[in-house]
């Protein structure tokens, strides 16, 4: 793990033709043999590392260790990463380690974000695929030309396998030809050749027996030694924690600090530009001395409105059309006419991402020279710029050095770095006089959130002859991306609606719009985005609609996707292993959605049961994926189990409400994630795939509540449109 | 004041009210007990004392005196190595954040009832929070646990 006795640096910095290379042969061509600082990898110190390209580093003990643009924080990457890489570099498995690389754009950048370093959207492996088989290929022929050249003979009579490089009776291993093999000119990363997949030892194949191609992160989260961000204490670490303004957008008017100072522990109360932040010997002094603060809030341009107000005014907005992302045929005219026309409101809360591990960072700073942030980060280059700009340094000057995180789903990913620059300004105003680490508490998590925002979808069909003849998505939504770099200005975030004005159903008549409300409260992408209320209003409303054609919903759901074979697919599989149409016995039945996220294609079905008293319960959930090639089948399955977990979490017991714009929910007390007792049987099946990998982390996601809600319906014939369900039918 | 923690006695000296989860990450550098929400209701700080499953995040580490105290870096016996061995071959973890918690709550179950019920494994770890929803796996996990301790 990121643990390294070696002597490489990690961090090199490779000149701009260096990087003229990178960008015009691809990642992969490009070798860097020694730390600059360090001179040649041969250098003193118990191992040595020495580096294939950016992405592989070679042990003298013997141990190949993946470097990972990717934060890991549970969705597998480490593990899938590094499959990749060792998949063309014949590895063995046992000798595979990872470790987060450095911020380096153009070494690390995500080609789905426009070469920015970062992990979202699902892209991990979806952005890598490419790029680290050629890195692995290249890497490997480094080896089989240092091993040539050492026995004298042609590389074509060099074979590797299993981690051993062979030419007749001679045999090394990788360790012992790393140092010949950093000082061998690469590759060019077009010209490399690629495995055939009949080939692959570790691609696509299952971990039969149990132990075998486990993750790679596994042992040392089992035993506790694993290193997270918060774990990250260096000795005479100073803790700060942060009075935030209990409404959104409010101000510190004034401060009286008196009391806080005077808790045992408390060392320094410093002003930033988010609030108060007291900072002592320890967390819990830090926290006592935040208790005795005594701030008044500048409150003039704070949001002061309650959920219900929120509601309100959005159901204003609905009057009128939005943003028009889409019309087929006659769009909204279509709307009105012959047969029956449905319609109902979905309302949707905000929701607190609540990844486990709060958020934290530290910060080493020496003022003038350096800074050292260890943090789960999940835009390593964007945390970087916005330290340095803060501390008055250039950003090489910025060292960040990512930890596994302890769950993200989004919220790591910020549009203005919060996390980082709340916890600079801190590491600014002491002057660098100690470490300090910024902790979030769980009240802070929940209370001074980015939350996924809340929305209404208007929807509207209009039924005819057996058919739905027209479609109507009218949403209402606070938009994630509008103000920020990642969106032109003046650009529709079309973000707030995916999945929803995508709508796959061949339906001839389609009108979908949005209006994008403003206010104080602070969004962000949470696990799925867009998809995570766009599906449920879709594929909620899908069934209603069908109900009133008189359709099965299965059965409408395939006539209206026979152009979409890969939905198809997943659809007829989920549905088959379910026993769709098979009875069920009584209080029980069975619901399903379809829903196409981040490339990938996935198919839910529920089953419930509805108790007398009207108390549901969640028996089963059948899931069927189609994400190309599954490079690590038992990965995927654990992504769709999680996603089918943290869906349901959200739909049946989440949601943060506001009152006179103040957050009233505060920790797991009253914002209760899914516990085990409400975790249905889950069972995944993958359809086998040649095309390339696309995205496990969010997918699951988005039909988990429909197929509940669906199910429900089935029973009770209720349209479920406000979230949270809760725990009646 | 005394401690026993993971075999070794320490001299706790801090605040009467600190938790002892504080005294174990920060002072001590035990870290595998971690931190998930500090009101003692999603179990990430789950320690042993005297074998009982105890919040460490609202236990003040002066309230334990005399008691055996075991993190997941001092865990061991037949339950415990069973677990971890579970864990590892279903591969339960994703994060990982909260399965120190769940590790050391499932020994304690383990311990208590080696041959659970499907209701039983349910009704002993509910009380952990994992947000990445790995549930299924623990409950299969448990139960292979209880396979493996025969």
């Amino acid at each position: 793990m990121a643990a390294d006795t070696g002597t490489f640096s990690g961090t090199f910095i490779p000149s701009r033709r260096l990087v003229l290379q990178v960008v015009g042969f691809g990642a992969a061509g490009f070798a860097v043999g020694c730390s600059p600082a360090a001179g040649p990898s041969a250098a003193a110190g118990p191992v040595t590392k020495s580096a294939l390209g950016p992405f592989v580093k070679v042990g003298s003990d013997n141990t190949v260790t993946v470097l990972l643009k990717h934060i890991e924080f549970g969705q597998g990457v480490s593990t899938g990463l590094t499959t990749i890489v060792a998949e063309e570099l014949d590895a063995a498995w046992s000798q595979l380690r990872f470790e987060h690389s450095p911020a380096d754009n153009a070494l690390y950048g995500n080609s789905a974000f426009g070469g920015m370093m970062g992990t979202g959207g699902s892209t991990a492996v979806f952005n890598s695929w490419d790029q680290l088989r050629r890195a692995g290929a290249a890497a490997r022929a480094m080896l089989v030309s240092a091993a040539a050249a050492k026995w004298k003979v042609d590389p074509s009579a060099v074979t590797v396998a299993d981690g051993v490089v062979s030419s007749g009776n001679r045999k090394a291993t990788f360790g012992e030809l790393a140092a010949d093999a950093a000082a061998i000119t690469p590759p060019e990363a077009e010209g490399l050749k690629l495995k055939d997949p009949a080939s692959y030892r570790f691609i696509g194949k299952d971990r039969e027996p149990a132990k075998a191609f486990g993750r790679l992160d596994t042992a040392d989260k089992v035993n506790g030694k694993a290193q997270y961000a918060l774990d990250y204490h260096p000795e005479g670490t100073l803790t700060a924690v942060l009075a935030r303004s209990p409404k959104f957008g409010g101000k510190v008017a004034s401060v009286d600090d008196t009391a806080a100072k005077a808790v045992a522990g408390v060392t320094d109360v410093v002003q930033i530009s988010n609030g108060v932040a007291v900072v002592a010997t320890n967390f819990w002094a830090a926290k006592k001395g935040r208790d005795a603060l005594n701030i008044s809030w500048d409150e003039s341009s704070a949001e002061k409105r309650s959920s219900d107000a929120i509601f309100a005014d959005y159901r204003k907005l609905l009057a009128k059309p939005g943003f028009e992302a889409r019309k087929e045929g006659t769009g909204a005219a279509a709307l009105k006419g012959a047969g029956e026309v449905l319609t109902a409101d979905f309302e949707f809360p905000y929701l607190v991402h609540a990844p486990m591990e709060p958020l934290n960072c530290t910060v080493e700073y020496t003022p003038g020279t350096s800074c050292v942030i260890h943090s789960g980060s999940q835009m390593p280059t964007g945390d970087q710029a916005a330290a340095a700009a803060i501390l008055g340094l250039q950003p090489a000057q910025v060292t960040i050095n990512t930890m596994i995180a302890g769950g993200s789903f989004g919220r790591r990913a910020t549009q203005d770095a919060d996390l980082v620059s709340e916890a600079a300004q801190i590491a600014k105003a002491l002057n660098g006089k100690a470490p300090v680490k910024l902790m979030w508490t769980r009240e802070d998590d929940v209370r001074s959130g980015k939350y996924r925002p809340m929305a209404i979808h208007r929807m509207t069909a209009r039924v005819n002859n057996g058919a739905i003849e027209a479609w109507g998505d009218r949403t209402a939504i606070q938009s994630i991306m509008a103000g920020t770099p990642f969106l032109p200005a003046g650009a529709p975030d079309l973000s707030s609606i995916e999945g929803g004005f995508d709508i796959p159903y061949a339906i001839p008549n389609i009108a979908a719009d949005v209006h994008w409300p403003i206010s104080p409260v602070s969004v962000l992408w949470w696990r799925s985005v867009g998809h995570t209320h766009t599906a449920y209003a879709k594929e909620h409303f899908f069934d209603v609609a069908a109900k009133k054609a008189g359709k099965d919903p299965l059965e409408l759901r395939r006539e209206l996707l026979a152009g979409s074979p890969r939905l198809l697919a997943v659809l007829n599989l989920a549905a088959e292993k379910a026993g769709w149409g098979t009875p069920l016995e009584a209080g029980r039945s069975r619901g399903l959605a379809v829903h196409h996220s981040f490339n990938s294609y996935v198919a839910e079905v529920a089953e419930v049961t509805i108790k007398p008293d009207g108390a549901f319960t969640i028996d089963r959930i059948v899931c069927a994926v189609d994400c190309g090639i599954a490079v690590n089948p038992d990965i995927v399955r654990s992504q769709m189990e999680g996603g089918i977990g943290y869906g349901l979490s959200a739909i049946l017991n989440e949601q943060l409400t506001l009152k006179d714009g103040a957050p009233v929910q505060t920790n797991f007390y009253d914002y209760p994630p899914l516990r085990m007792a409400q975790m249905p049987k889950v069972e995944v099946h993958i359809v086998p795939s040649t095309e390339p990998p696309t995205g496990v982390g969010e997918p699951g996601v988005p039909p988990a509540g429909p197929a509940v809600a669906n199910a429900l319906f089935a029973q009770t014939g209720k349209t479920y449109s406000k979230l949270p369900l809760g725990t009646k039918a | 004041m005394k401690l026993t923690i993971n075999g070794k006695e320490q001299d706790y000296q801090g605040e009467e009210d600190r938790p002892l989860l504080w005294y174990l990450r920060e002072d001590l550098k035990l870290t595998g007990t971690k931190f998930g929400c500090g009101v003692a209701a999603c179990g990430a700080c789950t320690v042993l004392v005297d074998g009982q499953p105890t919040r460490a995040c609202i236990t003040p580490a002066t309230s334990l005196e005399g008691k055996k105290i075991t993190t997941i870096e001092g865990l061991d016996g037949k339950a415990g190595a069973a677990v971890q061995k579970a864990w590892t071959e279903l591969d339960v973890v994703q994060c990982g954040w909260c399965q120190s918690g769940q590790i050391m709550t499932a020994t304690a179950l383990l311990t208590a009832t080696p041959k659970p019920s499907e209701q039983q494994i349910t009704d002993g770890m509910t009380g952990i929070i994992c947000r990445c929803a790995t549930y299924t796996r623990i409950r299969s996990a448990v139960a292979r646990a209880s396979e493996i301790m025969g």
